[in-house]
């Protein structure tokens, strides 16, 4: 049979710090390039108007711009969607991309409409789609996506602190900001359209990090009441370790799902299954480097009941070297009858 | 054995419920008769997985009270009757399935499915038929301004044309056979911006436009500045049809008074015959009690004048003149049109006396290709992804894999018929969502198998280890399913539309797989346990 990282034993925890610095690295950046040019929001949340069309043959965006500016609907913005006879307009609201005379947004929806008929002619375009999202519904659901992602975090808080304890969920939450401060920064590097259902994903991939991070401190718990000799450190190696062939399983096949999503679903749920995508990567490297890290942290700080030996044991030691997990302690204990030891080192 | 029976007994009645709940049922659907062109219902068969607009096409529509012409105090109780008058008007001009939703307090959610034309349906929603009676202006107090009004014109940089004689108003009738020669100067001898472009109508208050002015008219009397000099107490309705004089087409403008005597809110009944003695199309109306006391009391007033019946902000036909009192019953006279536009009007003024008119905030329509291609794709992707997973999930876990790989069809089915049970509706985000939790589906799976693998590896026996590792990995379990679902929830409770359909796909998929992963799967499992009692090693 197949076995993948079966008795794995690998020191995760050792590489926490490289791990921060890999994370900085993208975060950072991606902040910076946020707060300079902030995020490129879908109408749904600026108001404005969209249009998609699809013309009967190639005409390219210049001659669609062209037909625009004649028809003196200035400022929009036009792009191939998925293929060179698929193209989406948008007007955001406050560019100035209104007909002349004004009007609201379906105005320009019916301006567009106007100009194309006159620019590439009746009959050789359809418009697909048409979305006009009035100022006030964009605000509101600005509002309430953010709404959305905070009371996610209070809720799953509650829900872990009840099943766990404090100390996990608020490294479980805390690793999951970190998620998504690196889905933001990969959405700004991508420079993907953030609409509401790219705001979903980003809510998905919450619970799904959670998930993964949730696995993990499940095996924690296990086995600190399992191997009472063990530190904190140790533990968590070894519940990663443990845990190491599920993550691999599951991930590479909800990856496989995604990936299936984002190749061959279309260009309207792109945005979604590369987010998603992402937050597979992301979710994974922050339950193992983020997450039981931050838990080590939080345990030294404010020891609780199971976290014997992490305030006085942080590291390992360095007569230790990377391997075979065996108890700090200077007599080393029996191995509790039940609990196998991971054996080969890697 | 009883054990395993009665797990059977379950698994099958779910199988049942769920291959019931997608057998394709007869749904009555309202639908246009071709030959009559009236509403009908038939009953088709089909699926019952309720499509979203943005699989099968459609319009979405949000719709608000209009405060932009004066606060409304009660938003709520308007979009409340505004809901009632929409989905029966909807009803009566037929699409199939329609949602008439309110959302939040005062937001007004209608979703046509399958509409090819936007532009239609926002008509019918947005033709509010918003009714009111207004007396005309009498006392000819616009045309009396009209000089000053040019005057405020000219000194705001609106052109008149140039030359002509210093008359206000011109005189159309009287000599129409002039007219008919063409465009000559008589028509435009006011130099006023507006002036020039008015002809004074056959009532007070009555004016006449030429359709190829109506634009510029139209856009004078919204302008700002015109909004200062314009007499007091007066307001200026265009008439709802184009009219032709002799043989050019004219626009008729009202000045009527700046309040109705009566709105369409005292509405209660309205129907259309065909008067017998002068054979003439008319709707009868009744009005409240309240609104007949006032209706009364206005009408009294002022026998004699011309009543402007507005609806939709557009004056229908030419004003009647007030003969006497009119109380509680009263009369619209549509003069020689046909039965038919009489009934329609009966229709709207019946479903539609909205209490104020509704604006639209936020407007997607998505043709039915479209539709059709996110289907195809979506559905490509699924295949492609649900494929993956089962040589995955085969290939690793081999006879346990393939366990898991017919729990995972069992899934399918469970998760659609969930969506059918509960009526939800299917969306894109939704579809996507449900190839999402396929690969999540199967994490249970994953969870229990490497469980197992544990317990094995540690030399248990195979079925203390099946025990075993069922019961280790529930924890985990529970805990990742309840923390996804939570945030499932709160998509579901602040999301809209689309958002909430994979929200709601989300949900029932989790507790799809929480059912076939962990129920399904151990059932399976103890049958296997059964026919090798001996088995010494699991195929995991």
């Amino acid at each position: 049979m197949i076995q993948l990282f079966a008795n794995a034993n690998y020191d995760f925890i050792k590489w926490r710090k490289w791990a921060y610095g890999l994370t900085a690295l993208l975060i950072i950046p991606g902040l910076i390039l946020l707060a300079v040019k902030g995020l490129n929001y879908s109408i749904e949340f600026t108001g404005g108007t969209l249009i998609q069309v699809q013309t009967a043959k190639p005409v390219g965006t210049g001659a669609l711009r062209q037909a625009l500016d004649a028809a003196g609907v200035r400022g929009a913005e036009i792009s191939a969607f998925g293929s060179d006879t698929d193209y989406v307009i948008r007007a955001r609201l406050g560019t100035q991309a209104t007909p002349e005379g004004g009007g609201g947004t379906q105005a320009t929806a019916a301006a567009v409409d106007q100009a194309l008929k006159t620019g590439i002619g009746e009959g050789q375009y359809k418009i697909v789609r048409t979305e006009a999202v009035g100022p006030k519904v964009g605000k509101e659901l600005q509002g309430k996506a953010f709404l959305a992602i905070f009371f996610s975090f209070i809720v799953t808080l509650i829900y872990l602190a009840m099943r766990f304890e404090w100390r996990f969920g608020l490294a479980a939450v805390l690793a999951t900001f970190h998620d998504i401060l690196t889905t933001i920064a990969f959405i700004r590097y991508l420079n993907l359209e953030v609409s509401l259902v790219v705001v979903g994903a980003v809510l998905t991939m919450v619970g799904y990090s959670l998930n993964d991070t949730i696995i993990i401190f499940d095996r924690v718990r296990e086995n600190l009441r399992k191997y009472r000799r063990q530190n904190l450190y140790e533990i968590l190696n070894l519940s990663i370790n443990e845990t190491l062939p599920r993550s691999i399983l599951t991930h590479g096949t909800t990856m496989a799902t995604t990936l299936a999503l984002v190749l061959l679903a279309g260009e309207v749920i792109r945005p979604f299954a590369l987010v998603m995508t992402f937050a597979i990567f992301t979710g994974t490297f922050s339950s193992i480097y983020i997450a039981a890290p931050l838990l080590m942290y939080i345990e030294k700080r404010w020891p609780g009941e199971d976290a014997r030996g992490a305030r006085a044991f942080t590291g390992r030691p360095a007569s230790q070297p990377a391997g075979p997990a065996t108890p700090p302690s200077p007599t080393p204990a029996p191995a509790p009858p039940s609990g196998p030891r991971p054996k080969a080192a890697v | 054995m009883s054990t395993i029976r009665s797990r059977l007994i379950v698994i099958g009645l779910l199988f049942v419920f769920s291959v019931w709940q997608l057998l394709p049922k007869n749904e009555t659907q309202r639908v246009p008769d071709p030959t009559t062109g009236r509403m009908k219902d038939t009953s088709v068969r089909r699926v019952p997985v309720h499509l979203g607009l943005d699989l099968q096409g459609g319009v979405h529509l949000a719709l608000e009270v209009d405060q932009t012409k004066g606060p409304v105090p009660d938003c709520a109780e308007a979009i409340r009757r505004a809901e009632r008058v929409v989905r029966t008007r909807i009803d009566e001009f037929g699409t199939t399935e329609p949602v008439v939703q309110i959302v939040g307090r005062c937001r007004l959610i209608v979703e046509l499915a399958g509409e090819k034309d936007p532009s239609r349906a926002k008509g019918i929603i947005q033709r509010t038929a918003f009714l009111e009676f207004r007396i005309t202006d009498m006392q000819n107090l616009f045309r009396n301004a009209l000089p000053e009004m040019d005057a405020a014109l000219r000194a705001a940089g609106v052109k008149g044309p140039a030359g002509g004689a210093a008359n206000a108003v011109a005189k159309l009738f009287g000599d129409t056979g002039k007219k008919k020669a063409g465009p000559d100067t008589s028509l435009v001898n006011a130099p006023g911006a507006l002036s020039s472009l008015l002809f004074q109508g056959q009532l007070a208050g009555e004016f006449l436009v030429q359709e190829e002015n109506f634009a510029k008219v139209d856009s004078i009397i919204h302008m700002p500045q015109f909004d200062r000099v314009k007499p007091r107490g007066l307001d200026l309705f265009w008439g709802a049809q184009v009219e032709s004089r002799g043989a050019r087409p004219y626009r008729a403008l009202y000045a009527v008074q700046n309040k109705a005597i009566i709105t369409g809110e005292e509405l209660t009944k309205a129907t259309a015959r065909r008067d017998q003695l002068t054979n003439q199309s008319v709707v009868e109306f009744t009005l409240t009690r309240r609104g007949g006391r006032k209706f009364g009391e206005e009408t009294g007033r002022h026998v004699g004048d011309y009543m402007a019946i507005i609806l939709d902000g557009r004056v229908q036909g030419q004003p009647p003149v007030i003969r006497g009192q009119i109380q509680n019953q009263g009369l619209i006279e549509l003069g020689s049109k046909p039965l038919t536009d009489a009934q329609d009007l009966a229709l709207v003024l019946r479903a539609g006396a909205l209490p104020a008119p509704l604006t639209v905030v936020e407007e997607r329509a998505i043709g039915p290709s479209l539709g059709r291609d996110s289907i195809v794709d979506a559905i490509k992707a699924g295949a492609v992804g649900v494929a993956l997973v089962v040589l995955i999930m085969i290939g690793y876990y081999r006879l346990s894999g393939t366990l898991a790989v017919a729990a995972l069809t069992l899934y399918v089915l469970f998760t659609l018929a969930g969506l059918a049970a509960f009526g939800f509706t299917l969306t894109l985000p939704g579809l996507a969502g449900f190839v999402l939790s396929v690969g999540i589906a199967v994490d249970a799976n994953v969870l229990i198998f490497e469980r197992i693998r544990e317990e094995l590896r540690h030399g248990k026996l195979v079925r203390t280890a099946v025990d075993e590792g069922f019961k280790h990995a529930m924890n985990a379990i529970v805990d990742s399913n309840v923390s996804t679902a939570l945030t499932a929830f709160i998509l579901y409770l602040v999301g809209t539309g689309p958002v909430q359909g994979f929200a709601i796909t989300l949900i029932i998929g989790i507790a799809a797989s929480m059912v076939t992963a962990v129920f399904v799967v151990r059932t399976f499992y103890m049958i296997w346990l059964q026919q090798r009692p001996a088995m010494t090693t699991l195929s995991v």
